[in-house]
């Protein structure tokens, strides 16, 4: 162990200091290009197909709710990283070529979507029973009962499990990186690679990460205050 | 204006109706009572097939659905909107203020412009008292609000008929005559209207005809004061003994 390393010299501080302030910009443009949309679209994707897992399982339709429960399975029973690779690096062996951020995209909607269907299964559940007759005693189908009385109520319940599964999300992203999207912790890999300085950079990378979890869950006391202006407190 | 012939409701092995015949003309008032598992709170949900039948004939004006034969799925909500349903525990939708739980059948599914919505629930909510309270949400209303306004939200629909699923049972004690109150002005209006209730001395006043059940079928019925001095059958009295 070199103790010598843990005291820096003021040259040092110096070329730690020029490093950061030059990878700060493409760190940040990592983040905006690519980690940013490739969470939000893959988040959107993945709550549409949630909501339909959700509701097949509810259905009471045989058929359906053996599909969405194989679904759920399969993508809750195996790596993340593993379903990133089957789609890139696999299926190119059989024909099928995706290029490296639609292959993440595909990849984190269906990852969202599993897990967030058993929060919207969970949520549409804890609404009781006497809503849905309500809705139905004033002749609303079963669709307009879910739309307009349900869903609702249901999206409040789900707003704090869907923000961790939204913050998870955010870094899950950096796992993008082995298949070669240009996102932030890899731009932190490469810069990294040519001045070895592997600390500052991926603390830099922690500290992004970091401050976009953080705003999101103001955003998410937000948003919880609007939903619960029906609730009294 | 309701006729129901031969009506039977079994759950898995359990059967709560067994064959229940009855008639309620236009404009009448008709109270349901009887024991706790007697099956009056299922036959009331049968009749807006909230619970399916397992057989019988059921008709609302000149709407008939026969559940000897598998009865199609989208005849079920047409047939439901001639009947406006009144729960024991108001079920209003949270989410929305009164004025919204009243316009809400109206708009999505009549498909009533808003304005005309909104004037029609303002009227509604002014004819159960609560004209001031239209901008307030549920959990700001006690159980005596909520229910008047589930029931505008149910008259909304102008039902044929209005079902009353122990209104006032979830009530404090006091708040309990500003529901019957509106309740009995429905009825001086000409609503026809089934009730089921524990409410006796509202049963006495306000209804044409009482009904009581016991064990899936319907026991006696007649006018409340030979039901209540005189009843014909030793379950009638052996209950209202119990409960007076």
């Amino acid at each position: 162990m070199y103790l010598s390393n843990i005291f820096a010299s003021p040259e040092r501080i110096e070329r730690l200091i020029e490093i950061g302030m030059n990878s700060f910009q493409p760190l940040l443009k990592g983040a905006i290009l690519y980690t940013i949309p490739l969470t939000l679209i893959s988040f959107i994707c993945g709550l549409a197909l949630a909501i339909f897992t959700a509701l097949a399982r509810i259905s009471g339709n045989k058929a359906l709710g053996a599909i969405a429960r194989i679904y759920v399975s399969a993508i809750r029973g195996t790596p993340l990283l593993v379903q990133l690779f089957i789609i890139f690096y696999g299926l190119p062996t059989i024909g099928v070529i995706i290029d490296p951020l639609p292959s993440a995209i595909i990849g984190f909607s269906l990852n969202v979507g599993a897990y967030a269907s058993e929060i919207i299964r969970a949520a549409i559940l804890s609404i009781p029973k006497g809503q849905w007759e309500a809705g139905y005693s004033i002749g609303m189908s079963y669709s307009k009962t879910l739309k307009r009385i349900i869903l609702p109520q249901a999206s409040r319940v789900s707003i704090p499990p869907l923000s961790n599964s939204f913050i998870s999300l955010v870094k899950d992203t950096s796992l993008a990186s082995m298949i070669l999207v240009a996102e932030m912790f890899r731009r932190a890999q490469e810069i990294a690679s040519t001045n070895y300085e592997f600390l500052l950079l991926y603390t830099q990378a922690a500290l992004i990460y970091w401050v976009i979890c953080f705003m999101l869950s103001i955003l998410q006391g937000r948003l919880e205050r609007r939903l619960d202006r029906y609730i009294s407190s | 204006m309701i006729n129901i012939k031969g009506l039977y409701k079994q759950f898995d092995q359990l059967e709560v109706l067994k064959g229940i015949d009855l008639e309620v003309k236009k404009g009448q008032v008709v109270v349901v009572i009887g024991p706790s598992g007697s099956g009056k709170t299922t036959l009331l949900r049968c009749i807006n097939v909230l619970e399916q039948p397992t057989s019988g004939i059921l008709a609302i004006g000149d709407q008939v659905l026969d559940f000897s034969r598998q009865v199609p799925k989208k005849d079920i909500p047409p047939f439901r909107r001639l009947t406006g349903m009144v729960f024991q525990n108001y079920n209003l939708f949270p989410h929305m203020t009164a004025l919204e739980n009243v316009m809400e059948g109206p708009v999505t599914v009549k498909g009533i412009s808003k304005e005309t919505a909104k004037e029609k629930g303002e009227l509604l909510l002014r004819k159960v008292g609560l004209a001031d309270k239209a901008g307030y949400y549920p959990y700001q209303l006690s159980g005596g609000q909520q229910q008047r306004v589930g029931i505008a939200r149910a008259l909304a629909m102008e039902p044929k008929v209005m079902l009353f699923d122990e209104p006032t049972s979830a009530l404090d004690p006091e708040l309990v005559g500003e529901v019957l109150k509106v309740m009995k002005d429905l009825a001086a209006d000409g609503m026809t209207m089934v009730i089921v209730t524990h409410e006796m001395r509202f049963a006495r006043d306000a209804a044409d005809e009482v009904i009581f059940m016991d064990g899936g079928i319907i026991i006696e019925r007649g006018k409340p004061r030979q039901i209540f001095s005189s009843p014909k059958e030793v379950r009638t009295s052996q209950f209202l003994n119990l409960i007076q």
